[in-house]
């Protein structure tokens, strides 16, 4: 064994500039993986932490009551780290005699558990508690002129004002709330004497989680639990989830770069291995005569290939910790958040592991031929008698890729039915490939341009004579640049949806309140202020009276009905429109734009309302619209995009029902800055004082941030992996040189010149460049329509620029690659080139 | 004197296309232990295609092969390959040294793969025979075509074979190197009493071994004793 070592340490030794090559290709595609795989980890710890703190907390339970025993005992059992009361209220600012309607938050204890409660000045969120004041929103104070110092009066209780709150997790709740938030003391609340039995108000007890708590399972269990005292628990992750799709979509993306870098690593592993084995070929013959086994000789570059990969792993893993630890230094001005790195052994194992892998699978079909190849070729006879090589072992390795593609995918991915997608569709990706390059020599074959000159005509000879590359490098040349420009298209689609949003027609100021004879003034107000009118949208509030027959007292007593009874106790905010928007798409039943009087009144519901008021299309909703009872059967199921800035709704009407009910607007403006959304601000509520202005620039912080964040990671890590493609595509190139070197060689023996050689190998690579890049841009094309429409769920538009960029630049480097391949040739002479190349 | 090669009936036929090609016809002959051995013809008559059947390289369409006492017939490839590496000593026309490995790494291959324990002290005494001794570090590419087929003596004798095949091992060097070559080789088995078949084109070579095969069309012409017998 020891000696099998030993001889693949000299043979790879002497071979170290084409195995360099070879371990470039493990390098990168590891390191690739492995920074993405840290970056990705990074990027969702450093989410979920901002989605705790949307939250303040790990969970919450809230429950619209003082909470009975039982509930209480729930509560403190789980050991609350603070506790708050919140009810809507009028409040006054006896400085101005300004009255307003506000949620009050009464806290107590270490709120938020997560996040910052931003006020000014900064010290008020941490004194207020012990100066018995209140924070009132920054907006609020903006609006009515109210300086730190002044005072409030809530109820029976007039208290001073510590500072403007102008951020505090848990209320993003303001983005269905009428009520900008104003911060008590907890213990002050019974002093405003509004909390009397019966006044509508919420308590919510805050909690943290250790790591080890399984969030899913914790409201698995609970939530029966407190279902039954009338309580809900609400975790942080279906906050998160609640983010959009834009957040699903980008671990979907980062999954999908990771598998195209570790692909692009074995495309770079597979091709170089194919030449280099193949030029063994005759030195194991040799040591067959010299009484080597089939076995040895195999064993031989088994354990040079499995060494390298390890070591390239290894190399790999550490380089991508390397890339993971540069940011917060290289990148610290561009990086629009913090990367806390920690040191693990655990992505250099992944990378030693999957070099390994890599290195092996990818050279089994290559190695195999040393198993196979016959010692008659040492005698220079060329033996045919092995061209059956068995069947099965080919099968069993082909399959073991296959295997390890389909492993790979489910890991990153865990979604079986995408896993197998993927690998199929690799597959066939390098079945047209193979069958393109295949066809390509044929038809040359076939319709061989006789007349054309030598230098053509040897150009096309290499093509698909003997000892041709055209199909090795096709498959090479065709996956690299498919892999490149799926990623390509892909980032372009999602951030073709980050944008939406974040353009200029998009509403930013939101103005509730608003009564239909107010709506023309407030329009005008807007307009006077270089404003523009985006939405006016109809909203009528009302609440659900009964659920398929059954109303909440009956679903309540009924323990088999798994009917959240959030749905009987909320408030709905409902419009009605002929259309569908931007945010949202149908996913059962038909979307209805309009109805007459008397007809069945089929409404639209959000995905999560069906769920958890376990309705269906068909269903029926009774709505009680302030004091009318209305029926409704459920004629469509939305997504709804809630990450989208703009106003959606769970419960949408059709038009023709609603145009009488009690109602007001709500209308939307995009302010473009601080001072204008002031102006505004102030002149709205100095002549309409019943508008509430929400300006979502503040309520979306968190939310833009992380946008921001997707759109940095999908650009920077396509553009990191696409620059992986193309140096695993120069190094596949590369590999090649000394397939040509012999020819050119004795070429220039036979006295061509510099120019003929050139040209005959300018062709050969040019429409090896070109060939491979035009099918893989074409594939791309398909695959990332298909990953548009199945995976991210996004209208897909191509763009030109694989096609304009790409195409050219791709064919120019495997000319440039294929040209300096034969530099040597040139500039030595034929023996000097053969004794150091060959 | 014993046989180390036994011919008998050997038929070799290969398929080019649609066509079978017989490259060998009825081929007996024995080869004695010890003696040197010559196998000539024009080009295509087989000879190589004889000396890899001889070897073991190959199998043949039928007839049977006894090297060593052993019926290749019944031998799998392995266990050809492990006969060789005891038994046989080979010399190419190009040499072919292993071109990753140096002078003294490639003398070491078969006694290494006997694995035995002073192959390089064994295998540096060689290379000082054929008189590369401190070349022993140079790789392939760094030697003449003489030195190369030097150090290529050295590998075929390094694991002390019985039987020495060297396929037109002077076709690559020029007269004078050749006539150096060829003189070692038969220095070296003499001292080591080594049977020796050479396929040559060379009928001088030819006439310095003991008994000549002449082939034609992949069939016998003649086996007879030269006058050095």
């Amino acid at each position: 064994m020891s000696w099998l070592f030993k001889m693949a340490w000299r043979d790879a030794k002497a071979s170290r500039v084409r195995l360099v090559l070879f371990m470039a290709s493990i390098v990168l595609g590891i390191a690739a993986v492995v920074s993405i795989q840290l970056f990705r980890d990074n990027l969702q710890d450093n989410i979920q932490q901002q989605s705790k703190s949307l939250m303040g907390a790990d969970y919450l339970i809230d429950i619209d009551e003082t909470p009975n025993e039982r509930a209480q005992a729930i509560i403190d059992s789980l050991n609350p780290v603070a506790t708050e009361v919140n009810f809507v209220s009028m409040i006054a600012f006896p400085k101005n005699g300004g009255t307003k309607l506000v949620r009050v938050r009464g806290l107590e204890g270490a709120f938020p558990i997560y996040g910052k409660m931003k006020t000014q000045p900064e010290l008020a969120s941490s004194t207020y508690q012990d100066d018995q004041g209140a924070l009132v929103d920054a907006t609020l104070m903006l609006q009515y002129n109210i300086e730190p110092g002044d005072s409030i009066k809530v109820g029976e209780l007039t208290l001073p004002i510590i500072g403007s709150l102008n951020s505090l997790p848990g209320s993003s709740a303001v983005m269905s709330s009428v009520a900008p938030p104003v911060v008590i003391p907890f213990g002050l609340v019974p002093d405003t004497e509004l909390l009397q039995f019966g006044s509508r108000k919420e308590y919510q007890y805050y909690y943290k989680a250790d790591a080890t708590t399984d969030l899913i399972q914790l409201e698995k269990v609970l939530e029966p639990m407190l279902d039954a005292e009338k309580a809900d628990l609400d975790t942080h992750t279906s906050t998160s989830r609640r983010l959009g799709r834009r957040y699903e979509n980008m671990g979907k993306f980062l999954n999908l770069v990771a598998f195209i870098a570790l692909l692009l690593g074995c495309v770079g592993i597979a091709s170089s291995v194919h030449i280099y084995i193949r030029e063994k070929l005759k030195h194991i013959a040799v040591l067959k005569c010299l009484g080597a086994s089939r076995r040895q000789s195999f064993l031989i570059y088994l354990i040079q290939i499995a060494g390298i990969g390890i070591i390239g792993g290894c190399i790999g893993g550490l380089i991508g910790i390397g890339i993971q630890e540069s940011f917060p230094y290289i990148l610290q001005e561009f990086l629009p958040f913090e990367v806390s790195i920690s040191i693990t052994a655990q992505p250099v194992i992944m990378g030693i592991v999957l070099g390994f892998l890599m290195a092996v699978l990818f050279a089994l079909l290559s190695l195999l031929n040393t198993w196979y190849v016959s010692p008659l070729q040492a005698l220079r006879i060329s033996d045919t008698s092995n061209s059956n090589k068995p069947k099965v072992a080919r099968f069993a390795v082909f399959g073991a890729i296959v295997l390890f593609l389909f492993l790979f995918s489910y890991w990153l991915l865990e979604h079986i039915p995408y896993a197998i997608a993927f690998v199929i569709g690799m597959l066939i990706t390098f079945a047209i490939l193979a069958g393109v390059a295949t066809l390509i020599m044929k038809l040359i074959k076939l319709w061989f341009p006789k007349s054309l000159g030598y230098t053509t005509r040897q150009s096309l000879l290499n093509l698909y004579r003997p000892n041709n590359q055209t199909l090795v490098l096709i498959v090479a040349i065709g996956l690299g640049t498919f892999l490149i420009s799926t990623l390509y298209f892909t980032k372009d689609i999602l951030l073709a949806k980050t944008e939406v949003g974040s353009g200029a027609q998009s509403a930013n100021i939101i103005m509730l309140d608003v009564q239909p004879e107010q709506g023309e003034a407030i329009s005008n107000t807007i307009a006077g202020n270089d404003l523009e009118v985006i939405d006016n949208i109809p909203l009528v509030t009302m609440r659900i009276h009964s659920v398929k027959g059954m109303e909440a007292n009956e679903v309540q007593q009924d323990t088999t009905i798994r009917m959240r009874r959030w749905v009987f106790n909320h408030e709905f905010r409902t419009t009605y429109r002929d259309s569908l928007i931007a945010s949202e798409e149908i996913l059962e039943g038909e979307w209805v734009s309009e109805v007459s009087a008397g007809e069945v009144v089929p409404i639209s519901i959000s995905d999560n309302v069906a769920e958890d008021a376990q309705v269906t299309i068909g269903d029926k909703i009774v709505f009680n619209v302030q004091g009318v009872l209305m029926e409704t059967v459920v004629g469509s199921i939305r997504m709804v995009d809630w990450g989208q800035l703009q106003l959606n709704f769970s419960v949408v009407f059709p038009k023709g029902v609603l145009e009488k009910a009690p109602q007001f607007n709500v209308l939307t403006t995009n302010a473009p800055n601080e001072a204008s959304s002031a102006r505004l601000q102030q002149a709205v509520v100095k002549d309409f004082p019943n508008v509430t202005i929400i300006d979502l620039r503040q309520v979306y912080t968190i939310v833009e941030d992380i946008l921001s964040k997707v759109t940095w990671i999908i650009n920077f890590m396509a553009f990191f992996s696409i620059l992986t493609g193309i140096i695993v595509l120069i190094g596949s190139v590369r590999t090649s040189k000394y397939q040509r070197i012999k020819e050119s060689v004795l070429l220039r023996t036979l006295g061509a010149q510099n120019k003929q050689i050139l040209k005959i190998s300018a062709l050969e690579y040019l429409l090896l460049g070109l060939v491979g890049s035009l099918v893989g841009i074409v594939l791309a094309l398909i695959s990332a329509m298909l990953l548009a429409l199945f995976v991210f769920n996004e209208p897909f538009v191509p763009s030109v620029i694989p096609f304009v960029v790409f195409l050219p630049i791709i064919s120019l480097l495997v000319l440039g690659i294929g040209l300096s391949n034969i530099s040597g040739v040139l500039n030595s002479s034929p023996l000097e080139v053969l004794r150091r190349e060959v | 004197m014993s046989k180390i090669l036994k011919i008998n009936g050997l038929e070799k036929t290969y398929t080019s296309g649609n066509k079978q090609l017989t490259v060998l016809h009825n081929i007996s002959f024995d080869v004695e232990q010890g003696q040197t051995f010559s196998i000539v013809g024009p080009s295509g008559s087989g000879k190589t295609t004889l000396l890899g059947l001889c070897a073991g390289l190959d199998a043949p369409n039928s007839g049977s092969v006894e090297l060593c006492g052993h019926d290749l017939n019944t031998l799998n490839e392995d266990q050809r390959a492990q006969l060789r590496n005891r038994e046989v000593g080979f010399i190419f026309q190009n040499f072919q040294l292993l071109p990753t490995l140096t002078a003294l790494e490639n003398v070491s291959v078969p006694l290494e793969l006997q694995g035995a324990k002073h192959a390089a002290k064994r295998s540096m005494e060689l290379l000082d025979q054929v008189g590369l001794a401190d070349r022993f570090h140079h790789y392939p590419s760094q030697l003449s075509g003489g030195e190369q087929q030097r150090v290529a003596l050295a590998r075929a004798f390094s694991n002390s074979p019985s039987i020495l095949f060297a396929d037109e091992p002077t076709g690559n060097l020029d007269e004078e190197t050749g006539e150096k070559v060829i003189k070692l080789l038969f220095d070296l088995n003499k001292a080591s009493n080594t049977t020796l078949v050479i396929v040559s084109h060379d009928l001088d070579l030819a006439n310095r071994t003991q008994q000549i095969l002449r082939l034609k069309g992949g069939q016998i012409l003649t086996n007879q004793p030269t006058a050095a017998h």
